[in-house]
């Protein structure tokens, strides 16, 4: 199945049979986290399974992930993770110390973020049936002060943000599998987003329209979805998008595009034009925000889609991903 | 980065987008055909056609060796696969195109024992590791990919390695241009001749394009700057009546080609009578079959192949798009029933194919404001 790779497949999985028979119809905007009120008590609620080969990899591990992704997509989302709880798949045969290396992993993640795992739940399977472990976590978290997120509220000449630097840890990832007989000096960019997306709400946040974590299908699956969501054209310029020399190498040799590989720990933002200096500079003057840039900006055209400009004049539109990027080789 | 900044360079692109308008002659229009799948890919990558005056037409040629691969072949590798002693290897290409009973990636879901490797190398070590298992390595490609195939199956003999074969799916480039310039509704100015294939045969073999159909051919690079100075070679032929062929790609390609993978070539391969190109029919010695001497590691002769025959949907028209007789969104099929999710024809299978590129990059850019503007 070409559903779990974040891209078209994954969409019309989600839109075609989750969103009407489990949902209702009106999921019309797939958010990162639902924003529920309980007679005027608002939370964020979001769910996230990780399975990644290897376990371990430069920069980071699945325990890591589990935890980082869940705030990630709680932070884009306009929350505050505040708990999470937590389920391990485990395969029969697992070593001891891989899972307690996982366990420390993600204990010393939750408390650099701030947030409280509230419980949990193991399940063993047989030996072969899964690969190592598999790790779920749910997060639920309180609205940011002063942030709305919603795609419909994006205006032809907002500016596009982009955290930092695109495709490390797909590619860290690719590489770690070692079938490719391919080095590189690079680390999974996996962090938390939530200090920065703070940083923007505290400086910009009206300014804010929407915000994304492009992990799965990349920038230009995220990007995609928002032209879909929000009707209009997202035009990207090429050269402002920052990626490390060792990924554009990786990509040139692979015949992939660095739009579409897997991040996280960056975050893209909608900015009304108004805000978007002070957005750029939130960031830039936050830790770990210095490579923020504007990457591009919405458009009434193509509606709908995501027009990468180059340089040198030369303009095309990227999609989503179609399941996996497949190295192309002949 | 090194080989590939220098080729992007806005200011020395502009300058040669300038070269090609000043060469054309407004008064005639210009098909140029890019052989080579490396090429239609770049051409969308980098948007290259917004830099040339309309009256410059790029074809879209044969190169992409997914594309040409007849379904029924997929279908012969696969019914060899469902073998459960057998492991499939095959490059990443292969894996999303389409045979009767779905894609290699598709089997695999089914629990066929399906590999992505990056070389024929990798998977005579998959056979290495796995001494009791045969692994099966489904070879494609033109030039560029068959001398490391012949050395990988001429380090298997050397080994005495029983446990490895090679479907042979590999074709060869010179015959496919012939037959599109032997098509009556063949009309074509000028080749960008194949950057990759031409290191491994060098320029040599062209030399008929232009001596026999007063053709100009420029072996090209895959950088923007790169198939733009192609453009101008040809340009410039074309404008003093003259036909040769003409090496931009020099830094790569040796103008005699690289003998010690032609000499590889030649001990390991011979050429089939005749092989079927989807799209284009069947042509003669236009394919590569293991010689007699590599019998043993030769999947053809190891494997009770069923040897399945499948046409192309009439509807789909792969054939005229590959001439140049009609453009990738002219076919009836083109983003309706054809997409690069569910593609019918050739040329919607690898994102090299100038269908799926067309619908990638292109398609639906017709609709945009022609004028973009610095964004920040």
């Amino acid at each position: 199945m070409a559903h779990g790779a974040g891209g078209k497949a994954s969409r019309r999985l989600i839109e075609g049979l989750f969103a009407p028979l489990l949902i209702g119809s009106s999921a019309q905007s797939l958010g990162d986290a639902a924003h529920l009120d309980f007679n005027g008590i608002k939370i964020a609620i979001t769910t996230d399974s990780f399975v990644v080969k290897p376990l371990t990899f430069p920069g980071g591990s699945i325990g890591e992930l589990a935890v980082n992704g869940t705030v990630n997509d709680l932070a884009v989302s306009g929350a505050r993770a505040e708990a999470m709880v937590v389920t391990f798949v485990l395969e029969a045969g697992l070593p001891t110390p891989v899972l307690e290396a996982e366990v420390r992993a993600m204990g010393s993640a939750a408390r650099d973020a701030r947030v409280a795992i509230a419980g949990g739940d193991t399940k063993v399977v047989e030996h072969g049936k899964a690969d190592s472990m598999y790790i779920t976590t749910t997060g639920i978290g309180r609205p940011i002060q002063g942030l709305k997120i919603d795609p419909r509220s994006v205006r032809p000449g907002d500016k596009i943000l982009l955290s930092g630097p695109i495709g490390d840890h797909g590619i860290t990832i690719l590489l770690a599998r070692g079938e490719l007989d391919l080095e590189a000096d690079l680390h999974s960019d996996t962090r938390s987003v939530l200090p920065l997306v703070e940083a923007l709400a505290h400086q910009a946040g009206p300014g804010v329209r929407w915000m994304r974590d492009p992990t799965r299908g990349g920038v230009a699956t995220s990007l995609n979805e928002l032209a879909r969501d929000c009707g209009l054209g997202i035009v990207v310029m090429e050269e402002m998008i920052p990626v490390r020399d060792a990924v554009r190498g990786a990509c040139e040799l692979l015949g992939l595009d660095p739009l579409h590989i897997a991040n996280e720990g960056q975050f893209l933002a909608v900015i009304a034009p108004e805000y978007a200096d002070a957005a750029l500079n939130a960031l830039n003057s936050a830790p770990g925000g210095q490579d923020t840039q504007i990457i591009g900006e919405v458009r009434e055209q193509p509606s709908g889609a995501v027009l990468v400009t180059t340089r040198y004049g030369g303009s095309r539109i990227v999609d989503m991903l179609v399941g996996d990027p497949l190295p192309r080789i002949c | 980065m090194k080989f590939v900044d220098e080729f992007r360079e806005p200011e020395v692109i502009s300058r040669t987008a300038a070269e090609i308008r000043r060469l054309a002659d407004p008064h005639r229009h210009y098909r140029i055909m890019e052989v080579c799948g490396g090429h239609t890919h770049a051409i969308y990558r980098f948007g290259l056609k917004d830099l040339l005056p309309s009256n410059i037409e790029l074809i879209h040629g044969p190169g992409c060796p997914v594309c040409v691969l007849p379904m029924g072949r997929i279908d012969d590798g696969l019914a060899i696969a469902q073998d459960p002693q057998v492991i499939f290897a095959a490059f990443g290409d292969m894996m999303r195109v389409p045979g009767t009973q779905g894609s290699p990636l598709e089997h695999k879901a089914r629990g066929i024992d399906v590999r992505i490797v990056y070389s024929p190398a990798d998977a005579l070590k998959l056979a290495e590791k796995n001494p009791d298992r045969h692994v099966m390595f489904f070879a494609i490609g033109f030039e560029t990919t068959a001398p490391s195939t012949a050395l990988t199956l001429m380090r298997a003999k050397a080994q005495g390695l029983g446990n490895f074969s090679v479907f042979c799916n590999h074709v060869t480039i010179i015959p496919a241009i012939r037959a599109i310039l032997d098509s009556p509704d063949m009309r074509i100015d000028a080749f960008i001749g194949p950057g990759h294939v031409s290191t491994v045969i060098g320029c040599r073999p062209y030399e008929w394009i232009a001596k026999n159909e007063s053709r100009p051919v420029a072996v090209s690079g895959f950088e923007p700057l790169d198939i733009l100075q192609s453009i101008v070679m040809v340009l410039r032929q074309l404008k003093a009546d003259e036909a040769r062929i003409e090496n931009q790609y020099k830094r790569v390609v040796p103008w005699e080609g690289n003998r010690a993978a032609l000499r590889a070539m030649a001990e390991v391969f011979e050429l089939r009578p005749y092989f079927e190109w989807r799209g284009l029919g069947f042509i003669s010695q236009s394919a590569l079959r293991l010689r007699e001497s590599y019998a043993t590691w030769d999947a053809e002769r190891r494997f009770v192949i069923p040897g399945v025959r499948v046409t192309d949907p009439k509807a789909a028209q792969c054939g005229e798009v590959l001439k140049g007789v009609l453009k990738p969104h002219q076919c009836k099929l083109f983003g309706n029933e054809c997409t690069p999710e569910h593609p019918i024809g050739a040329l919607m299978v690898s994102s090299e194919g100038s269908c799926a590129a067309y619908f990638n990059y292109e398609h639906r850019k017709t609709a945009m404001v022609s004028s973009i503007s610095s964004v920040a």
